[in-house]
C-alpha cells in the first residue's frame, strides 16, 4: 500500500530526494505533468477535461519531509552525535534503529545501560545530547569511512498493519499519509484540473510551501496533512486534539492559519453531503503549510483537512485507514464542487 | 547453521520471563544434532545432555533464554491496556516502542504516551513512568475485552540488526547471545575428547530473580558450574572500570560469587589457546545465575564467563559476534580440560 511504501523511506527536511524520487516515479507511471524547483518541491498540474488552463487556481499541497537527526560529530570511540531536525519526540529516540545517510548505513541510538546509571539520573528524561547513534565502528576513522557529519538520519522502521488491517502504524506516517493522498487524488478525473506541490521543509518552518506558494499563484489552496491524535487514557475528552475513527479533522484555526471561512463551509458541505464523517481540530496551536500559503502574494484562501495519528513524530505512528479513505473523498469532492460553483 | 543465524533466530523468537516454552522449543531443535539428550524440568528450564567419555565430572554451563517484557495489568475505557514489568526497564525506552501482545491471540501494540504539546514541560524533563503508560493495539474496547484478558504478556518488537564488522543489535541479546554460546560450545566439543557429562542448560526466569537457576542447580546437582551472561560493553559515560571493551574476547569475572580456582582456570585455558580475554570484578553476588549456583545444596564451585554487550535492558542491545564465537570456544576448551583432580582441587579451598 502507497501509504506504507512511503512511509519506509528516509525524507528528513532537507532531503527529501528519496521521497520525491518516488513519487516522480508515480507521476511518471501516470503520465501527469511535472517538475521542480530549487529547493526540491514537486509540481504537478493535473489537467482536467476542460483543458481550461486554470489548473493553477486550487492548489493542494502535502509535505513529503518528515523530523529526524543529522549527524553533528564523531567521537573517539566511533560513536556519533546528532541534532535534531523539525519537532521530533525526544522521549521516542532511545534504543531505536536507524539509517544514516544515502547509502542507509544501519545504526542504533544508545544510552548508558540503566543498571550504570544513578537513581537521580534514571528519574530525568534523557536529553538530547547524552544519546549517540553506535553503528559498530571501532574508532573514529573507522565510523568515517561509512558515514560523515552532515549525514541525515531517520528512523529505520517497516510500516504494518495493525488491528486485524484496519490501522498502519510507522514512521513518518505525517506526511506520507497526505503525499499518498494527494497521489491518490491525482488519479481521479476532474472538469477542471488542479495544481498538486510535494512539499519539502515543512517541518523546519514550512520553508518549500512559501516558494510553491509563490510560483503557482493560487486563489485556493487545501493543505492534506496528519495531525496529533490524542484520544487517550492520559486525557480529558476537551485535549483530545483530534480521535481516531472519527473521520478526517478539518481546521479551523492552528498556530499559523485560520482556515478561509469559505474553504471550511465548503468542506463540511461536501462531507455532509458524501455522508462521510468529519470532526474539527480541537488543538489550536503548531502550524501547518496553510500558514505560509495563505499570505503569499495578496493572499490566498487557505483550508487543511487532516488524518489523525497517534504518536506522530515518533518511529510508531498510528492511523485508521478509515479516516484517510474519507480524506481522500472529501478532498476529490472538494475540488469539483470549487470548479462547478465556485467558493462564493 | 551459523552462529549469527542462529542469534538472529532466537532473538527473533519472544521468551519473556516465566513464558519461555516455546522459545524453548525453537532452541532446543537448534542442539538437537549436537547433544544427546534433552529435556525440560517443572519450571521450564531447558537441560541439554552431552555425555562425556568418563561421566566425571559433572559441569552445568547456563545461559538464561528468558528477556525482560511486559504483562496487561488492566484495561482502560478506550480499550488501552495498562502494564506492569516482568524485570527491569529503562522506562524510558519504552514511549513509542512496538510491542507484540499474547491474548487471546497475538496482537501488535505501541507503547503509547501523552503528545509533547500536552505536557508541562516539568513531565517533559523527568523520566516517564510506567504507570502513565498504556499499549495501544488500535482495537475497539469491545474486542480487547474480549481477547486480551489481565495477565497477558507483551514483549518487545525488535529485528535483528547487522552493523558494521561483526557487531549486531537488536532485543534479547541478555542472554540469548549466552545461548549461542552454548551452542557454539556444544560444536567446539563435538571436535574435542571431554571427560565430563556436560549439561549445558538454557535457563528460564533469571531476569525476575534467577530461579531457573536455582532449580536446576538443585535438579542436576554438578560437581561445578559457569553461568555465561552478558557484561557491560564499554560506551560514551560509562566508567572504564564499569564497561569492558567489544571485540577483545570474553570475560572473565573475578569476586565472592566466583570461585577463584575456575576464574583462574579460565584466564589460563585462554592463554594456552591464545584466546583473547578481559577480566572483570563484582564486589557481591552477580546479576547472572551464577549467583544462585553457587550457593545451591553444600555450594557448588562457580565461574562467570560474560559477552561485553552495549545497551544492556533495551532494545538495541549490541555485541560483537566475534566476542560470542571466542566465548563458545574458550569454555568448550575450559570443560574438555576438566577431570577428577581439578574437582577435587575446587573442592576445598
Amino acid at each position: 500500500m502507497l501509504i506504507k511504501e512511503l512511509s519506509d523511506l528516509p525524507g528528513v527536511s532537507g532531503d527529501e530526494k528519496k521521497v520525491r524520487d518516488y513519487i516522480r516515479e508515480q507521476l511518471e507511471q501516470e503520465k501527469i505533468e511535472h517538475f521542480t524547483d530549487s529547493m526540491g518541491n514537486l509540481y504537478a498540474v493535473k489537467k482536467g477535461r476542460k483543458n481550461s488552463g486554470r489548473e493553477h487556481q486550487i492548489m493542494l499541497t502535502a509535505h513529503m519531509d518528515e523530523v529526524g537527526l543529522m549527524l553533528a560529530s564523531v567521537e573517539k570511540s566511533g560513536h556519533l552525535r546528532f541534532y535534531t531536525v523539525g519537532g521530533i519526540n525526544e522521549w521516542s529516540l532511545v534504543s531505536r534503529p536507524v539509517i544514516i545517510g544515502r547509502d542507509e548505513v544501519p545504526g542504533v541510538i544508545g544510552a548508558k545501560a540503566v543498571h550504570l546509571q544513578k537513581p537521580e539520573e534514571r528519574r530525568k528524561a534523557l536529553q538530547v545530547d547524552q544519546l549517540y547513534i553506535d553503528i559498530g565502528a571501532r574508532s573514529k576513522e573507522d565510523a568515517e569511512k561509512k558515514v560523515k557529519v552532515g549525514d541525515y538520519v531517520s528512523f529505520d522502521v517497516q510500516a504494518g498493519s495493525m488491528a486485524q488491517g484496519r490501522m498502519i502504524s510507522g514512521k513518518a506516517l505525517d506526511n506520507r499519509a497526505g503525499c499518498a493522498a494527494l497521489l491518490e487524488l491525482l488519479q481521479k478525473e476532474y472538469e477542471q484540473g488542479f495544481t498538486a506541490v510535494f512539499t519539502v521543509q515543512e517541518e523546519v518552518g514550512l520553508r518549500g510551501a512559501r516558494v510553491a506558494a509563490y510560483r503557482v499563484n493560487p486563489e485556493i489552496a487545501l493543505v492534506l496533512e496528519t495531525t496529533t491524535a490524542s484520544d487517550l487514557p492520559e486525557l480529558k475528552e476537551k485535549d483530545f486534539a483530534t480521535t481516531m475513527g472519527k473521520g478526517p479533522a478539518f481546521t479551523i484555526r492552528d498556530g499559523s492559519v485560520v482556515s478561509h471561512p469559505r474553504v471550511l463551509e465548503r468542506l463540511i458541505q461536501t462531507a455532509e453531503e458524501q455522508n462521510r464523517p468529519y470532526q474539527f481540530r480541537q488543538y489550536a496551536g503548531s502550524f501547518t503549510d496553510a500558514g505560509i500559503i495563505s499570505q503569499s502574494r495578496a493572499g490566498v484562501k487557505a483550508g487543511v483537512i487532516s488524518t489523525p495519528c497517534r504518536y506522530i513524530h515518533t518511529s510508531a505512528s498510528l492511523l485508521d485507514k478509515k479516516d484517510w479513505e474519507h480524506l481522500v473523498e472529501i478532498a476529490a469532492g472538494f475540488v469539483g464542487s470549487v470548479h462547478e460553483k465556485g467558493l462564493e | 547453521m551459523g552462529l549469527r543465524s542462529l542469534l538472529k533466530e532466537i532473538t527473533q523468537k519472544d521468551g519473556v520471563s516465566g513464558f519461555e516454552q516455546e522459545l524453548a522449543k525453537t532452541i532446543s531443535q537448534h542442539f538437537a544434532s549436537l547433544v544427546d539428550d534433552t529435556r525440560t524440568d517443572n519450571l521450564g528450564n531447558l537441560i541439554m545432555l552431552k555425555k562425556g567419555s568418563k561421566g566425571f565430572p559433572r559441569v552445568i554451563l547456563c545461559a538464561h533464554m528468558d528477556e525482560i517484557g511486559l504483562i496487561v495489568t488492566k484495561m482502560e475505557k478506550g480499550g488501552f491496556l495498562r502494564f506492569t514489568s516482568l524485570g527491569g526497564f529503562d522506562v524510558r525506552t519504552l514511549p513509542g516502542q512496538k510491542v507484540t501482545v499474547y491474548g487471546r491471540e497475538t496482537f501488535e501494540g505501541i507503547i503509547g504516551f501523552n503528545p509533547p504539546h500536552l505536557q508541562t514541560s516539568q513531565e517533559r524533563n523527568k523520566s516517564p513512568q510506567m504507570d502513565t503508560l498504556f499499549i495501544d493495539t488500535g482495537l475497539p474496547e469491545e474486542e480487547v475485552e474480549k481477547s486480551i484478558p489481565i495477565g497477558s504478556v507483551a514483549a518487545i518488537q525488535r529485528s535483528f540488526l547487522d552493523l558494521m564488522h561483526q557487531t549486531s543489535a537488536g532485543k534479547a541479546f541478555d542472554d540469548r547471545a549466552g545461548v549461542a554460546v552454548l551452542w557454539q560450545c556444544a560444536g567446539e566439543l563435538n571436535k574435542l575428547v571431554h571427560e565430563a557429562d556436560v549439561y549445558l542448560v538454557a535457563t528460564v526466569q533469571e531476569e525476575v530473580g534467577v530461579r531457573g537457576a536455582v532449580v536446576s542447580a538443585y535438579g542436576l546437582s554438578p560437581d561445578l558450574g559457569v553461568a555465561v551472561d552478558v557484561c557491560h560493553g564499554s560506551i560514551p559515560g560509562a566508567k572504564e572500570h564499569e564497561a569492558s571493551e567489544l571485540g577483545k574476547g570474553p570475560v572473565v569475572t573475578a569476586g565472592p560469587n566466583i570461585h577463584p580456582g575456575i576464574a583462574e582456570r579460565l584466564a589460563a585455558v585462554a592463554k594456552d589457546y591464545h584466546l583473547p580475554c578481559q577480566r572483570d570484578v563484582s564486589p557481591g553476588p552477580t546479576g547472572t545465575d551464577a549467583r544462585a549456583i553457587q550457593v545451591s545444596m553444600e555450594g557448588i564451585p562457580t565461574g562467570l564467563l560474560s559477552i561485553p554487550l552495549r545497551y544492556m535492558h533495551t532494545s538495541v542491545e549490541l555485541v560483537d559476534l566475534d566476542d560470542v564465537k571466542l566465548s563458545g570456544r574458550l569454555l568448550a576448551y575450559f570443560t574438555a580440560g576438566l577431570d577428577q583432580t581439578m574437582v577435587e582441587e575446587l573442592s576445598c579451598l
